[in-house]
């Protein structure tokens, strides 16, 4: 893989998010590409120096979610599936739109004022503006 | 006879009483190609749980087999296959570091004389200067090299980053990661420095007062702990569950600390009346010096 990965222990994800966090962005923004073979578990643990068990636990996470798939004794690849890229960006913002929910709960927010909220946010955003 | 292929090494039932420290019932065991840190406070019993793995003293009761081979009754065909480092090890002050890598080279036929001259470079250290010359930290990077170069099938090494400034705490950490590249090969790393452990370990063990307190797979460690902050309002009482580690309760506002999280125990504690309002997840050392207060409360009550 060209692309460094960056794994920091100060970060408040787990270390097994980090990685599916970063192969996923990957996909999604089409540096790898359905069919493309990824490293090892073993290659990649040596090459960022996290442990096997947490590569095996993000991997294993990914081929559930169809990201990747594992060939027994060929490696592991990026998925046959043309609409990944889409659907990586789909998943992407499914996640960040669940947390929002949660914190929002969690403030006692109402269902309207979490939309007037993020209706503020996309007016406010340079790009938002229609 | 129970050699098994698949562990690197296995203690089981194993006891050892000194005149004052007792080892009692240790059981664990690591399977190959892994990584394990063994972490506890200082008198914990690491040191005495590496001595009686290298058959340097042997237990009371139970057994150990280390890379198949019982020990101590084999220990020699087990020590062929172990190299360890330890902080308190010397080499000749008199002789170069050159002089020590022939030396192994001429004991030990797995030698690798190419990786060792790798190591010399990833190091920073000279083949041909004097061990006495050498500072502290650069004498531990030489054990270091003398271990791996070796390409043993089992590294063992107690407190191998202690003495070592970040730079090499680093590249040893690289190169422990390069060992288990190679699925047969295992390490088994004591250590006082959780972060270290949290990063390269697929097993964690964690021992005190002679005492194991848990030894699981690193992830499914991470994943049962959690540390929940509660909003309870007067009049509420929150349900007692038997996994809950630490309960601190103030004044509407209470943390409970558990080693068998589940998403379901949101439901649970909202049904009382009270609302959950963060989830945290535990750093390695916040789970270690829970697991430790635990264990010790146990043993005095």
């Amino acid at each position: 893989m060209h692309s460094p990965f960056v794994i920091s222990q100060n970060d408040p994800r787990p270390l097994y998010q980090q990685v599916k966090d970063q192969l996923r962005h990957r996909v999604a923004i089409g540096v790898l590409k359905p069919g493309d073979e990824i490293p090892s578990i073993r290659q990649l643990a040596a090459d960022i120096r996290v442990s096997v068990i947490t590569i095996k636990r993000a991997y294993l996470e990914l081929e559930m979610e169809g990201v990747i798939q594992t060939r027994q004794g060929r490696g592991s690849f990026v998925s046959d599936n043309a609409q990944l890229g889409d659907t990586m960006k789909e998943q992407e913002l499914e996640g960040h739109l669940r947390s929002a929910v949660q914190t929002a709960l969690l403030m006692n927010l109402s269902e309207d004022e979490l939309i007037e909220r993020l209706r503020e946010v996309r007016r406010k955003d340079p790009q938002g503006r229609s | 006879m129970t050699h098994d292929p698949s562990q690197a090494f296995s203690l089981r039932g194993v006891s050892k009483a000194f005149r004052y420290f007792r080892l009692e019932d240790l059981n664990l065991e690591l399977p190959l190609g892994q990584i394990m840190g063994l972490v506890g406070p200082n008198g914990a019993g690491k040191s005495t749980t590496i001595r009686l793995l290298m058959g340097l003293i042997a237990p009371e009761a139970g057994t150990i087999e280390v890379l198949g081979h019982h020990v101590p009754d084999e220990v020699a065909a087990a020590k062929a296959g172990i190299a360890f480092v330890s902080d308190d090890m010397r080499l000749f002050g008199g002789a170069t570091l050159a002089w020590h890598m022939r030396f192994v080279a001429s004991i030990y036929p797995e030698w690798d004389e190419s990786y060792a001259r790798m190591l010399l470079k990833h190091f920073n250290l000279r083949a041909e200067q004097g061990m006495r010359g050498m500072s502290r930290g650069e004498q531990i990077k030489a054990l270091l090299l003398l271990a791996l170069a070796r390409r043993p099938r089992l590294l063992i090494l107690d407190e191998p980053t202690s003495g070592l400034d970040p730079v090499a705490r680093h590249e040893l950490l690289s190169e422990l990661m390069q060992i288990v590249r190679d699925d047969s090969r295992s390490i088994l790393f004591s250590s006082h420095n959780t972060q270290d452990v949290e990063r390269i370990s697929d097993q964690i063990a964690f021992i005190d007062r002679g005492r194991l307190v848990d030894a699981r797979d690193k992830e499914s460690f991470l994943e049962r702990w959690r540390r929940i902050s509660l909003d309870v309002p007067a009049g509420v009482t929150l349900p007692r569950f038997k996994d809950t580690v630490d309960l601190t309760l103030g004044e509407r506002l209470a943390t409970l600390t558990t080693d068998r999280y589940e998403p379901a125990l949101h439901g649970l504690l909202e049904a009382s009346g009270a609302r959950v309002t963060d989830v945290q997840r535990m750093s390695l050392e916040e789970i270690f010096v829970a697991s430790v207060m635990r264990s010790r409360a146990e043993v005095q009550s």
